[in-house]
């Protein structure tokens, strides 16, 4: 008690160690706490300090467990995160010491390894499939203010195979990448590639403030497709290097498109922002869509009703539900998904 | 909606009211010269470029129309200077459809017309004038360059031809001999015509003129019979143009301009108005283009030519003054009146006026400007066939010096109905320079002062950002630079009486932040006397005092509400008191706080203190490219018609910087742009961009009213629930404003516009529209949506529980940014009843797109503005239904129309008495390989 902690003792079934929501509950049970976020963690064989925070890491846990399993438990909000991590046990040879007294290492700062439920995607290359070999479609992920993006645009100009043969045409090129900007960290763009389009709209014969304010607008789910300048780290599809016939691919390719395009175009929905709303100046809360429907349906509905004028005024029927069920404002942020609302860290409002 | 291209060299013809056509060069260069072949409906312009252009008047579907047939280009003389064969005078003869063409090498040649072929063969070069001229003048010099060729006004065929030197030769054309010879020997301007051919005047570079006798007998004149310099006798700048127009009542008029005394009024710009013992000078506050007289053009053989009216063009504005009434008042122009006396700063759209209000602003004018001459307008040309237009259309114009300028919009041209100055309520570092105008007594030369182009602003802070007008109540709110909200009430009687004050802190006690911007205006004390027109009643002063960005006006409510950099209010006029403050600072905010004159301060005072009335307008200095070039004529046509080329000034700016941006090829450091999104904590995010006021549904409990404003830089909106007392009660019970909601746009652009559409979709109807019948009453039973249009995006929201319902990207999908948005409703070319609102959007590339409500589906787009026109795409209003106007230079309006039935263009016809133009086709088939050489 003298450090602020306690220490329980308790047995398991090795066998049938069950989920990690049960031995969570079971951990908050054991040490009362029953409504405090704890972040869980045990020594493994090599004496490092793991964590526990899914089923596969709590099985894993339990399986090698010799016999006795040591967890740790920190309350979430004065958690060290710097505990966790290779050589943690032996570097400090008492586990205990790095938890409880997190301020002796301060002076000796080391790389961070977060929880990997704090992992975020930072980009991706998407939409390999339907693309061709020499394009490269680039998904950056834009959190908050913390990294900037970190690239420049600038006009050049590239050569096309068109009907009158090779033609000189402008084009924007990535001209620079700002040293520990996102852009650089993902390793996916690099100067002198030519840009193509941005979040599906091709950019020839857009000006290159037009292309800039374009990237800035999309800043925060930025979809940038490129002809790399460096073809030789270009993806290769396995269709065609095991040497299998064409056709599977050719055959593939149109019916799948659509769906990829279209799942594309949900994604990029999905991501995108949410406007808040504070409603009687009580807490933020993000703008929910007024129908769950196809939004282009929705707007030809509408569209064909206005025309014919009805007296009562038209509203499409899903709405209508809605708006009539929100009787208290709280309830219906509940079936807010939680998770993607602590991705979106940018949902504080200053006053 | 065509934008005219960058290239273009527009000018104008303007007729009677209503009638004006326009032709477009598709060339760059400059047009120097324009003028009319009498009666023929043919227009000739020289351009800097030295090519001469015809334009023909011609008939389509009953209107004239005005369009160019052929060029020509002189061929440049070999193993000479370019410069031998440059233009420098034109002159279209009366018979024989020949024009002399008079240049700097002192040749004359003869072109024929319409089919601009050179006459070779009677080409007169200087040799042959100086065979005739006797030694001891000849001295082995050369004449120099034509000044001027004067047909005989008795006589055709027999022109006089006057060379730089100040020899004047009477030339014989159809015998080709020098039938006269004027040996004059100061150094020649201009020349005119005594009306019955019995002698000529010349104005020279002295700054004097010269009466010679032309009917002698003799071959030489070696003296005038008159030779004076008539601001003499200190040195006096040169007269440029002269004229003598003989009056039946008396001595003859002597009109010229120049001849100022140099050193003491070197820099003003005169034309001087002499009839016997009578001299005016008129003083222009802009550079003299060209002046003519309007006369009968028939003028009977010992008869007089009894000039009506004095047409004078000068650089920014066109004045007329009548000649026939004593003391040549000028004569109010119903066209090309200078909108930018002052330099506009904003600009506001009312459409369908009613009536009662519009002749209460006419009637307030009137009494504002008493027409001194009863003389009607002196151009008369042409028919105006464009219809009357359907519904009085109000333009107002706020401008630097405080005033706001009310024009009739209706149709065509702009037309002043009325001003109203602000000025006269605060207490200005300078006060109106009443004395300069009041010493004119005893001065000598006898200044008056002409015109009212006045680009001096006596305060920057009078400055007008923001108007708002109901056109029920005819109370009005005029915001300005230095955080001053007037509200205003017209009134048709004047009056005597103090106007109250009250002021607004927006920033709320915030601390840490002071105003380093400029002070607020002091308001006069005591009782001040009002015109008949719009008086103010209420001053609300802002604090600190920052330009007021955004205002609106409900009259049914008597609320104001205005916002500035740091936050908005909202102030009950009926019970002059205070409703809401809120300040919208963001805590990082400290370019807000210094105000935008801070570091400039002190140096911008002192310079505007020394250059008070040095100061030129944003048009002038930039007027032009090649000050060499000599100056624009205007030719007149019997008196009846008038051209003028229109400057623009901002594409010749636009071309300039161009041209400085270098070569392409030395691209050192290419043009490169950051890509980063845009951060919370922007400074001047504060700013509000738009207020406006709905009766809608904010909370659950059914409706209750509402305000919404916005900041700028952060996309924030605030929606303010407020509980208006019934009409009877307003004395009794005070407006209360609660937070109802506050949105935040995630992508942080800027708010540009808020409307609240009904169940129906569509717009809400202004204040008191539905209690006079005037519109339909809103749906109120459905659901209400909000449209909020930021800089970058369009979305709607229900209301009262917020939900997004559709939105449109713009910037992501195009990549251009919203400049302004309306909504507009456009009526259908057919069936009457068939209209539809749809949100116009102006971008920041000058493109309009139209936008289907609330759906937000992109309709159609147009390119309407150059993209490099920054002032023109901020100076855009949409009117109601479906056009607009912006600023196409600082002294003109461009207006177009999205309206497939609400067009405004002028229609209109001219008679000519040409026969239909056979001949020119067989030109251009017998000449078509020189014509392609000009080319």
């Amino acid at each position: 008690y003298c450090f602020g902690a306690e220490f329980r003792r308790f047995s398991l079934e090795r066998s049938k160690p069950g989920k990690f929501e049960e031995f969570y509950g079971l951990l908050q049970h054991v040490h009362k706490i029953p409504n405090v976020d704890v972040l869980v963690g045990y020594t493994d064989i090599h004496g490092d300090l793991l964590p526990i925070n899914n089923d596969d890491n709590y099985h894993k846990a339990v399986s090698t467990a010799n016999p006795l399993l040591r967890i740790f438990i920190q309350r979430k909000e004065d958690a060290d995160y710097s505990a966790f991590g290779t050589d943690t046990m032996t570097r400090k040879k008492n586990v205990l010491s790095n938890v409880l007294r997190p301020d002796n290492h301060k002076k000796k700062p080391h790389i961070v390894i977060s929880m990997p439920q704090d992992f975020r995607p930072v980009s991706s290359i998407i939409d390999v499939d339907i693309l061709p070999e020499t394009h490269r479609r680039v998904r950056l992920y834009k959190y908050g203010t913390d990294k900037p993006l970190g690239f420049y645009i600038r006009d050049g100009s590239s050569v096309r195979v068109t009907p009158h043969g090779l033609e000189k045409v402008p084009g924007i090129f990535i001209s620079r990448l700002v040293p520990g900007g996102l852009a650089q960290s993902t390793g996916l763009l690099a100067v002198n590639d030519e840009v193509l389009e941005v979040n599906g709209i091709e950019v020839s014969g857009k000006s290159l403030d037009q292309v800039t304010d374009m990237m800035i607008a999309n800043s925060r789910n930025l979809i940038i497709t490129v002809r790399p300048a460096n073809q030789r780290n270009n993806v290769v599809r396995n269709s065609r290097t095991s040497g299998s016939s064409g056709q599977s691919t050719e055959s593939s390719l149109p019916s799948s498109t659509p769906n990829i395009l279209a799942n594309f175009l949900q994604g990029e929905e999905e991501s995108d922002e949410e406007d808040i709303v504070i409603e009687d100046s009580g807490e933020p809360q993000q703008i929910p869509k007024a129908a769950p429907t196809n939004e282009s349906i929705e707007s030809l509905t509408q569209i064909e009703l206005l025309h014919e004028s009805t007296q009562n005024g038209f509203l499409p029927s899903s709405e209508m539900n809605l708006n009539h069920s929100a009787g208290s404002i709280s309830m219906e942020y509940e079936v807010q998904d939680p998770d993607h609302k602590s991705l979106e860290d940018g949902t504080i409002i200053t006053l | 909606a065509a934008s005219p291209s960058p290239r273009c060299r527009p000018f104008g013809v303007y007729g009677a009211p209503g009638v004006e056509l326009t032709g477009l060069h598709k060339e760059t260069a400059t047009v120097t010269q324009l003028h009319f072949l009498a009666g023929q409906g043919w227009l000739l312009s020289l351009l800097d470029d030295n090519t001469l252009h015809l334009w023909e008047i011609y008939q389509k579907d009953g209107c004239s129309h005005l369009e160019e047939t052929r060029s020509f280009g002189l061929p440049a003389r070999p193993g000479c200077s370019p410069s031998i064969t440059r233009v420098t005078v034109i002159l279209p003869m009366a018979l024989g459809a020949v024009a002399c063409l008079g240049t700097e090498g002192g040749a004359v040649y003869f072109l024929t017309l319409p089919g601009l072929v050179l006459l070779e063969d009677k080409t007169l070069f200087q040799d042959e004038i100086l065979q005739s001229v006797p030694d001891e003048y000849r001295c082995g010099k050369a004449l120099g360059p034509v000044e001027s060729i004067q047909e005989h006004p008795r006589d055709a065929g027999r022109l006089l031809i006057g060379y730089s030197r100040g020899l004047v030769a009477l030339w014989d054309q159809s015998t080709r001999a020098v039938q006269h010879l004027f040996l004059g020997n100061q150094q020649l301007e201009s020349l005119a015509w005594e009306h019955s051919g019995k002698s000529i005047v010349s104005s020279h570079s002295d700054g004097g003129y010269m009466v010679w006798a032309a009917g002698g007998g003799g071959q030489r004149t070696q003296q005038p019979v008159l030779s004076t310099i008539p601001y003499g006798p200190f040195p006096c700048k040169a007269i440029n143009k002269i004229l003598w127009r003989t009056c039946e009542s008396g001595n003859p008029f002597i009109i010229f301009n120049g001849g100022m005394p140099r050193a003491s009024y070197g820099d003003r710009h005169c034309v001087s108005v002499l009839q016997g013992q009578t001299l005016a000078t008129l003083d222009f506050t802009s550079r003299v283009i060209d002046f003519f007289t309007v006369q009968n053009p028939e003028v009977p053989e010992g008869g007089f030519e009894n000039p009506r009216a004095l047409v004078v063009l000068v650089e920014e504005e066109l004045v007329v003054i009548d000649l026939q009434t004593p003391g040549w008042p000028t004569i109010p122009a119903p066209y090309l009146a200078p909108l930018h006396s002052s330099a506009i700063t904003c600009s506001y759209h009312i459409s369908n006026v009613p009536l009662k209000l519009w002749e209460r602003i006419v009637s307030a004018g009137e009494q504002q400007s008493p027409r001194l001459s009863s003389a009607a307008w002196p151009i008369n040309g042409g028919k105006n066939l464009a219809q009357e237009p359907t519904q009085r259309g109000l333009l107002l114009t706020g401008h630097e010096d405080g005033t706001v300028r009310f024009w009739d919009a209706s149709g065509v041209s702009l037309k002043p109905l009325y001003k109203l100055g602000t000025a006269g309520i605060f207490q200005t570092d300078c006060e109106h320079n009443d004395s300069l105008n009041q010493a004119g007594e005893e001065e000598w030369p006898p200044f008056r002062k002409v015109g009212c182009f006045d680009p001096y602003s006596d305060d920057p802070r009078l400055g007008i950002q923001k108007i708002a007008l109901c056109k029920y109540t005819a109370k009005m709110v005029v915001a300005g630079t230095a955080g001053q909200v007037l509200v205003m009430e017209l009134s048709d009687e004047k009056s005597e009486h103090a106007v109250s004050v009250a002021t607004v802190d927006l920033l709320q006690d915030r601390e840490g932040f002071t105003w380093k911007g400029h002070d607020r205006l002091a308001p006069r004390n005591g009782p001040l006397a009002f015109a008949p027109g719009f008086q103010p009643s209420v001053l609300v002063q802002c604090v600190p005092p920052a330009a007021v960005t955004a205002v609106t006006l409900h009259s049914e409510w008597n609320l104001v509400a205005f916002g500035t950099s740091h936050g908005f209010g909202l102030f009950d006029y009926h019970r002059r008191n205070p409703v809401l403050a809120r300040c919208t600072l963001h805590p990082n905010d400290s370019l807000a706080m210094e105000g935008p004159l801070s570091r400039v301060k002190s140096l911008k005072k002192s310079l505007r203190q020394s250059f008070r009335r040095i100061r030129k307008s944003r048009v002038s200095g930039k007027k032009r490219l090649n000050p060499g070039s000599p100056s624009s004529k205007v030719g007149a046509e019997r008196g009846r018609l008038l051209a003028t080329p229109i400057p623009l000034p901002v594409q010749e700016a636009n071309a300039q910087l161009a041209e400085q941006a270098g070569p392409p090829e030395v691209e050192m450091t290419p043009v490169q742009r950051r890509i980063e999104p845009r951060s919370a904590d922007d400074s001047l995010s504060g700013v509000v961009r738009c207020l406006y006021f709905a009766d809608t549904f904010l909370r659950d409990e059914g409706s209750s009213r509402c305000c919404c404003s916005s900041r700028t830089n952060s996309g924030s909106v605030f929606a303010y629930a407020l509980e208006v007392p019934s009409q009877e009660k307003f004395s009794e019970r005070a407006v209360e404003a609660v937070l109802g909601k506050e949105i935040q746009l995630m992508h942080r652009a800027p708010v540009v516009a808020i409307a609240v559409l009904d169940g129906r979709g569509n717009p809400l109807p202004e204040p008191y529209e539905v209690s006079r019948d005037l519109a339909k009453a809103p749906d109120m039973q459905g659901s209400h949506s909000m449209l909020i249009s930021s800089e970058e995006q369009f979305k709607v929201f229900t209301l009262p529980k917020v939900s997004a319902k559709t939105k449109f990207k713009l910037t992501a999908h195009e990549g251009c940014r919203v400049r302004k948005v309306a909504l507009v409703s456009l009526a259908s070319a057919g069936p009457e009843e068939r209209v539809e609102n749809c949100l116009a959007c102006l971008t920041n590339l000058g493109d309009i797109h139209i936008f289907t409500v609330p759906s937000l589906r992109p309709q159609v787009h147009y390119g309407c503005i150059r993209k490099e026109d920054i002032s023109g795409i901020a100076s855009c209003v949409f009117t109601k239904h479906g056009q607009g106007f912006y600023l196409i230079s600082p002294s003109e309006f461009e207006r177009f129309s999205l309206s497939a039935r609400n067009v405004t263009e002028p229609l209109c016809c001219l008679e000519v008495s040409r026969l239909q133009d056979t001949s020119c086709l067989r030109w251009v088939a017998n000449h078509s390989p020189s014509d392609s050489d000009s080319e």
